[in-house]
């Protein structure tokens, strides 16, 4: 049975006083982590506006791609191999080459690839063609409400409302970051939604298909909003209130 | 006498760690090491799917930082936690010289207590990071719940602290396998009184003098 408990002991066989130092580093960190939390983004945010994405970059988690994969591989297309379907509720079903890609209007910006788990990549160069040229190059019928996109990877889907597909920042996207995409980031052919979180941008495109009704792609089906706005709200959303 | 002392090859044992606290720290160990291990593919993103598909990676990390509380609730907690109690008020209580000799880097005297100023901190840090990670890793994962800035807060804290806990980590098995007497404690419980008696003098002070503060089982 114990005599004494150890803190009597402390004090009272041990003249030298004791701090609770413990205590106090212990709070001070979770602390430290507390401010982290709430003001780590705009810390990032700020940095990477004032200098650019090369110092955010140094700092852990800053301005650095993370690379998702739903099934834990990349689908290696060969550019020459690379076709994008066009079907579904549409005058003139098509299937494009990236040659026929390429050979259309041009589109592209600037602009800060957003990933809904909080990374961010600043000024990101995209290049490719307004999904709006494609919808007018098949011409979709009255009846289409919205599109559905396939991946190569044959287990990502995303779906956007006409009106989203038709905004003046949404592209197919071949070229992105100054160069042709890469594999990893969804190449030859990705989608780029730039108002909306980084699930959006489906990687390795392989077919739209215009439909008569939203259906929620992979990630929606996983628990992620629809209506993938970057601020929550804003902007043409989808005429089903049960797909928020 | 409440405190083990045998005597094999003139060695005199001295219990460190009870049953409970050896459990615990491994269990702890084999957690840390688990979400260590697959935090590299989730931080770097290529080597993935070369091994294991990423929502299996994530999946184990998951519940793995899930469970990482538990081995140090349950030890705690219980009839059985005394031991663990009684450390955690020793980790939590410094005196004046400890403090000074971690302000000199260990040039100052020392009458050592059961664990010295750096382990202490090792242990406090432990501590703290499994709160600290265990809440941005659920904001990371039912991250519908927060704002934008928030999760990016949250992302930026995970990932600045698990760098912080591969250096404390790396650091702890470097000292743990250059320090054999201390790391056979935390496998059979026991040092010798030797050692003891050099690296942790007030601690075997205190047991000796049967105050009442038994550190066997
Ligand atoms: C030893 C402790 C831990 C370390 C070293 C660690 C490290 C990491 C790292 C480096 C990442 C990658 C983040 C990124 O890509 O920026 C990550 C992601 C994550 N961690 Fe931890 N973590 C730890 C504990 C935890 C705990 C306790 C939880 C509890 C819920 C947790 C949940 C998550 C989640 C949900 C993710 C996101 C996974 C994803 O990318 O989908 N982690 N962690």
């Amino acid at each position: 049975m114990l005599r004494t408990t150890s803190v009597d002991l402390v004090s009272a066989q041990e003249p030298t006083k004791r701090v609770p130092v413990g205590r106090r580093v212990f709070l001070g960190v979770t602390g430290l982590a507390a401010l982290g939390v709430a003001f780590g983004g705009s810390i990032q945010n700020f940095l990477g506006n004032a200098f650019g994405s090369g110092l955010g970059g140094l700092l852990p988690g800053g301005d650095r791609f993370r690379i998702y994969s739903i099934t834990g591989e990349y689908p290696k297309i060969k550019d020459s191999d690379y076709r994008l379907k066009v079907s579904g509720l549409v005058h003139h079903p098509k299937t494009f080459t990236l040659d026929d890609l390429k050979a259309m209007p041009v589109t592209s910006f600037t602009k800060t690839f957003q990933c809904v788990t909080g990374w961010r990549v600043p000024d990101v160069a995209w290049e490719g063609v307004l999904l709006s040229d494609i919808m007018d190059a098949v011409g979709i019928r009255d009846e289409a409400v919205a599109l559905t996109f396939e991946s190569y990877d044959r287990s990502d889907t995303e779906s956007l409302t006409i009106d989203q597909a038709r905004l003046s920042d949404v592209i197919v996207a071949y070229r992105m970051l100054g160069a042709p995409v890469t594999t990893e980031h969804g190449g030859p052919v990705r989608l780029y939604v730039a108002p909306m979180f980084g699930y959006k941008s489906l990687k390795w495109l392989s077919a739209i298909r215009v439909v008569d009704r939203v259906q929620p792609g992979f990630w929606e089906q996983n628990g992620y909003p629809v209506n993938g706005w970057l601020d929550g709200t804003t902007g043409p959303t989808n005429p089903d209130p049960s797909l928020t | 006498m409440t405190v083990t002392q045998t005597t094999t090859h003139h060695v005199v044992r001295v219990m460190r760690f009870d049953r409970v606290q050896r459990a615990a720290h491994w269990a702890n160990a084999a957690l840390f090491g688990a979400l260590m291990f697959t935090a590299i593919p989730l931080y770097f993103g290529s080597f993935f799917g070369v091994v294991l598909p990423r929502h299996l990676i994530e999946q184990i990390h998951l519940w793995c930082g899930l469970a990482l509380p538990i081995p140090i609730i349950v030890s705690l907690l219980g009839p059985w936690g005394r031991g663990m109690r009684r450390d955690v008020r020793r980790v939590n209580a410094w005196t004046r010289q400890e403090i000074r000799w971690l302000q000199t880097r260990g040039r100052s005297p020392l009458e050592a207590d059961k664990f010295n100023p750096g382990q202490k901190l090792n242990a406090i840090f432990i501590g703290a990071v499994i709160l600290i990670m265990l809440v941005t890793g659920s904001m990371l994962q039912w991250f519908r719940f927060f704002s934008v800035s928030l999760r990016q807060g949250a992302t930026f804290v995970h990932d600045a602290f698990a760098f912080a806990i591969f250096a404390v980590v790396i650091g702890h098995i470097t000292m743990a396998i250059t320090h054999r007497d201390a790391l056979r404690s935390i496998f059979k419980g026991w040092v010798s009184e030797q050692w003891a008696a050099v690296h942790a003098s007030r601690w075997l002070k205190e047991t000796r003098d049967g105050d009442g503060s038994p550190d066997a089982r």
